[in-house]
């Protein structure tokens, strides 16, 4: 507890914690729609965490990350469907095999010293890979989808996750609480440390002794076993899987916007950024919808993102830390 | 029997190759000059191929006759796209480069399905179902005089690069950036030209595409990955690498489409992908880096 909390404002701890409690109570006060983009806004946190994990610590960039909560989204919905086997185990396949993909793909780029872009298109090539390939099992359901039985939405199930929204609501909730602390002692730990350190100047960490292949390993093994766990959730949220809108870049893409906008390599900017994007979608949504014209809604979208990166390129959160004074002192921002 | 077959596929394979080695020159070329990945090309190309199927529709303007027309408007706008939207994010961090490429992709996306429509359309030219037999070997006219005027750009590029003042003064500044400053080069100007080149080659592929294939607002992503695969196949930032990895993907796809599922000669590129990278890192003709 006392690593958790050491260096941070107490004003920030305040406003964390009522940020939390409100969060925990929502429930109770908004509508099902309204909760059903909380839920989609705490996935894309809890996602945009992980990958941030990757680049935002360790400073490697994966495009790919769709490939992983695929991976984790199939394994488990395969055993659920196959052999009715409950996600909470269905999620240790899920995550083995996320990780263990992950570590073939760093291993083959690290090892053979392929960096920044190329090691990019190598994780969207994997994605684009792995999607074909899904494309045509029929034991995953193929171009055809994939789908759960659909759940009762009255009894809550917590083992074989099949119950209400609420239900879901939760789950997120803590799995995102618990990245979100999860990254904190990470970030402050000395794995963490070393990772800064590959991410700042590679060859000065590796002079001064750091195991880049270990360390960036680690990263990426960790990377892609959180967002395996995201997977298995999302499969049980949504009931059905199709290739196409699971392994895709553009899905990628979809996942990884958030935490840029919100800021990369911060703690708070995945999720800063999922409570800004996905909000922003949605009342896109609602402004465009009267004007019948196909493709306006992604205009507005594509031109807030480049607006974004061009007015604000280090997202957004270190700005309004800065403008609320929620900043640790000077040097010790993590 | 069997031999013609396989020997008909390739050549219509490296036929098309040829051209998906042109889109890739304007990936290649822009990538090795500016540092850059354009992750708007394919929507760039499509753009192309808009542009190419409005002056076919209204003007009866043949899309090979086009080509000129088609290259000199899309100039234009990556002049105008490098110099006031791109060059600067030339210093941030390599996703932030990439994210708003893709803004852009997605904003040219959204402004093709605004005026065309989501629907497939294609330019059907009086010699579309013609074709030539050469020996054993039966070609479609439409694909020959596309992969030729692919052949006859791409030659035009190489040209430039090579002969033209403006073309060496560009591959100095690819070279060595500060020595280009150094000796007084207007780099700005020139990184302009640059991603107008690039985005020029787009629009000339665009243009000869329409021949083989319709255009709708979606084809721009699969066009991306497919330049990708090409141009870490031949090589980051080589030229000729742009050209040789086209071809190969081109008549490799369709040697695997007849032979296994045409679905899956996809994965067979990214496959032949994933084996350069762990073989080769730097692609076939790259150089390689540090």
């Amino acid at each position: 507890m006392n690593r958790l909390i050491k260096g941070v404002r107490p004003r920030a701890l305040v406003l964390l914690a009522v940020f939390a409690a409100a969060l925990v109570i929502a429930p109770l006060f908004v509508s099902s729609y309204v909760l059903s983009v909380l839920i989609i806004v705490l996935y894309f946190a809890y996602v945009g965490q992980a990958w941030n994990l990757m680049i935002g610590f360790a400073g490697q960039l994966s495009l790919g990350h769709a490939l992983f909560v695929g991976i984790g989204a199939y394994t488990s919905a395969a055993l659920f469907i196959h052999f009715g086997i409950a996600p909470w185990i269905g999620m240790f396949a899920a995550v083995a095999l996320s990780v263990l993909t992950g570590c073939i793909i760093g291993y083959l780029g690290f090892r053979f010293s392929i960096r920044g872009v190329y090691f990019a298109l190598l994780t969207i090539a994997f994605a684009e890979f792995v999607l074909v390939i899904v494309d045509h099992i029929p034991w995953l359901g193929s171009t055809g989808g994939f789908f759960l039985p659909v759940a009762n939405r009255d009894r809550i199930d917590l083992f074989n996750l099949r119950g209400s929204q609420i239900m879901f609501y939760y789950v997120i909730l803590a799995l995102t609480a618990a990245a979100l602390v999860l990254c904190r002692l990470l970030l402050n730990s000395k794995l963490g440390l070393y990772w800064q350190a590959i991410r700042e100047d590679q060859e000065s960490a590796e002079a001064i002794g750091v195991h880049l292949f270990r360390y960036k390993m680690i990263a990426v093994a960790i990377s892609s076993g959180l967002t395996g766990i995201a997977g298995v959730w999302y499969a049980f949220y949504y009931n059905n899987l199709f290739p196409e809108t699971t392994f895709s870049t553009a899905k990628s893409i979809e996942l990884i916007l958030g935490t840029v906008v919100g800021g990369v390599g911060t703690l708070f900017g995945p999720i800063l950024g999922a409570f800004i994007l996905t909000p922003l979608g949605e009342v896109l949504t609602h402004l465009t919808e009267g004007m019948k014209i196909d493709g306006i809604k992604s205009f507005f979208w594509g031109v807030c993102v480049a607006a974004i990166v061009l007015f604000r390129p280090t997202g957004l959160w270190p700005w309004i830390s800065a403008l609320f004074g929620l900043d640790p002192r000077r040097g010790d921002k993590p | 029997m069997p031999a013609d077959i396989y020997l008909n596929v390739a050549v219509s394979g490296i036929l098309t190759g040829l051209i998906y080695g042109l889109s890739t020159l304007g990936l290649s070329v822009i990538f090795g000059v500016i540092r850059i990945v354009n992750f708007a090309h394919g929507e760039i190309m499509v753009v192309g191929m808009f542009v190419t199927l409005v002056l076919f529709r209204h003007l009866g303007i043949d899309p090979l006759l086009s080509i000129p027309i088609v290259a000199a408007a899309l100039f234009g706008f990556g002049f105008v796209l490098q110099d006031w939207v791109v060059r600067r994010v030339a210093h941030l961090a390599d996703h932030m480069q990439f994210l708003l490429m893709a803004a852009v992709a997605v904003i040219l996306i959204s402004v093709c399905l605004m005026l065309f429509g989501p629907d497939a359309q294609g330019a059907q030219v009086g010699y579309a179902y013609d074709s030539l037999s050469i020996g054993p070997l039966i070609v479609d006219k439409v694909r020959l005089y596309a992969g030729l005027a692919a052949l006859v750009v791409a030659a035009a590029l190489f040209a430039f690069f090579r002969y033209a003042a403006t073309g060496k003064a560009i591959r100095a500044c690819g070279d060595n950036y500060l020595g280009a400053q150094v000796v007084g080069l207007n780099v700005r100007r020139l990184f302009a030209l640059t991603f107008g080149i690039g985005t020029a080659c787009l629009g000339a592929a665009g243009a000869i595409l329409l021949l083989l294939i319709d255009v709708h607002p979606y084809l721009g992503p699969p066009l991306t990955l497919l330049a990708f695969i090409i141009v870490i196949v031949g090589g980051m930032g080589s030229l000729p690498g742009a050209m040789l990895g086209g071809v190969l993907i081109g008549a490799s796809e369709a040697i695997a489409g007849l032979l296994l599922q045409p679905s899956l000669k996809s994965a067979f590129s990214f496959g032949l992908l994933i084996l350069v990278l762990l073989v080769r890192p730097q692609g076939l003709l790259g150089k390689a880096t540090q």
